[in-house]
């Protein structure tokens, strides 16, 4: 990943920073311009909840390059407590032990490692919510 | 008042046992579990570094610092021998996870197991000076050990994170003092994947010396004896030199225990009394003092005498407990899986 992505992407892969439109109230993330629901160009900004459910999930045995060391793992989606889904890779979790509509929680991990010189890409995950 | 006013530990919850690693080299686990009294250790998952497990326990030293504003942290600074970056702060990226930035004061210490008590040494002292208003002092490690070798069965990962400041303290630093000489016991070149030691040459000389030599400064500095000391919490490379330190000072076995988490959990490096300075938080009662004294070696000791407020009880529970993070939800893995995890096996790029 580009370090500049990795920087451009830092507010919501980092802190879960997430926009709430000041008209409607639709909550976006990542951030956008202009509201999906009602096209107004206001948000104030939110911070998302970190437990959810998890909505569906796939699971990866052929993993792109960076992410062979892992497979087999699953990404999935989670509806958070406020409604917002977003995708992520299910971890600390045996493939076989995922279920839809299992309770889990974010914690903020390495997402991607380019070789041995590259940026270190960090960002949130979902794991099993054990307490 | 200067002290804590949020602490947090996180662990990962991948464990691998004593027998797993001796059974491998054709070692003998009885001797390493009797002789240093470690059964087990933590280890890191590829995605959890130094990085990630310091923003995991912020986030719950945040939870029990009540309506802190992270924008009030003044300082960030991590101590830690295993940085991800050989060049670039691991600080910077704590501070973006929790939204400190971009006014505040971010260092990453070394000095091997002893860089998480410096961290909060300064962040207690820049407090006091009126600089700032919170500093976040984290110590944080996922150390290796040359595989075969001693410090394999030990070297494990886990971070603990203090917020100090001056309003709503959990715990009053009463005293602090540190002990230090140049002492050659372990070292890890630059380049080099794993450190050096000088085998028993680390015991005697360098850990009991230093570890000694603080824990009796800050004694005479307070006039206090073991017996006026509710709990007292060393750095624990095993689970024998913490045990074997405490005896010395004449703090009996219940004083150490609640913060001694190294048989289960392995040596944390620059966390391991921190973590065991949270565990011993998470069971405090108001009133209660605690001594901690950190060992790095090269060599030096920091320690602090606490002295535990009213509001421990009102946020203990705001987060995850340590003990609770060290005994529930594991996973065993065996060796293989270990050396993948910790990249001890070469491969092809
Ligand atoms: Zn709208």
């Amino acid at each position: 990943m580009f370090p500049s992505r990795i920087w451009r992407e830092s507010k919501h892969r980092y802190r879960l920073e997430a926009g709430k439109c000041t008209k409607c109230g639709k909550v976006v993330f990542p951030y956008r311009l202009i509201c999906p629901v009602c096209g107004h160009r206001e948000f104030e900004k939110v911070i998302l909840p970190e437990t959810g459910k998890l909505l569906t999930y796939s699971i990866i045995r052929v993993a792109p390059s960076q992410f062979t060391d892992q497979a087999p793992y699953a990404i999935g989606i989670a509806e958070l407590e406020n409604g917002v889904r977003l995708l992520a890779q299910v971890a600390d979790c045996e493939v076989d032990d995922i279920k839809v509509g299992m309770d889990v929680r974010i914690e903020f991990r390495r997402v991607q490692t380019d070789s041995h010189h590259g940026v270190l890409s960090y960002g949130y995950k979902f794991v099993p919510k054990w307490y | 008042m200067v002290g804590i006013v949020g602490y947090g530990a996180h662990l990962p919850r991948h464990r691998i046992k004593v027998e797993e690693i001796a059974k491998t080299w054709g070692a003998d686990a009885p001797s390493y579990k009797k002789g240093l009294m470690l059964k087990e250790k933590s280890v890191p998952p590829p995605d959890t570094d130094t990085i990630t497990l310091s923003v995991e326990a912020t986030k719950n030293a945040l939870r029990r610092a009540g309506k802190l504003d992270p924008a009030d942290i003044g300082a960030v600074y991590i101590g830690s021998e295993s940085h991800p970056y050989a060049v670039k702060p691991s600080g910077t990226v704590v501070a973006e996870a929790i939204g400190a930035v971009p006014d505040i004061h971010c260092a990453d210490y070394e000095f091997a197991c002893k860089a998480g008590s410096e961290a909060m040494f300064v962040c207690l002292g820049l407090v006091k000076s009126g600089y700032i208003k919170y500093g976040l002092a984290i110590g944080a490690d996922t150390s290796q050990g040359a595989p075969s070798d001693a410090l394999e069965y030990s070297a494990a990962a886990g971070a603990a994170a203090f917020i100090m400041g001056g309003e709503n303290v959990i715990a009053e630093a009463l005293h602090t003092y540190s002990y230090m000489t140049d002492t050659p016991d372990f070292w890890r070149r630059e380049y080099e994947f794993y450190p050096q030691h000088g085998g028993r040459f680390t015991g005697e000389p360098a850990y009991f010396k230093h570890t000694l030599g603080a824990a009796r400064g800050i004694m005479e500095r307070a006039g206090a004896t073991a017996k006026d000391i509710t709990y007292a919490v060393f750095h624990q490379p095993n689970g024998k030199f913490p045990l074997r330190a405490g005896k010395t000072l004449g703090f009996s076995k219940e004083q150490i225990e609640p913060g001694l988490l190294s048989p289960t959990l392995g040596n944390t490096y620059s966390g391991a009394s921190p973590i065991g300075l949270t565990s011993i938080l998470d069971v405090a009662k108001p009133g209660d003092t605690i001594m901690m004294v950190s060992y790095g070696s090269g060599a030096g000791s920091d320690a602090f005498i606490w002295k535990v407020t009213e509001r421990i009880n009102e946020v203990r529970d705001s987060a995850v407990r340590t003990r609770k993070l060290l005994d529930e939800n594991l996973t065993y893995i065996d060796y293989g899986t270990y050396a993948k995890f910790r990249h001890k096996i070469r491969k092809n790029e």
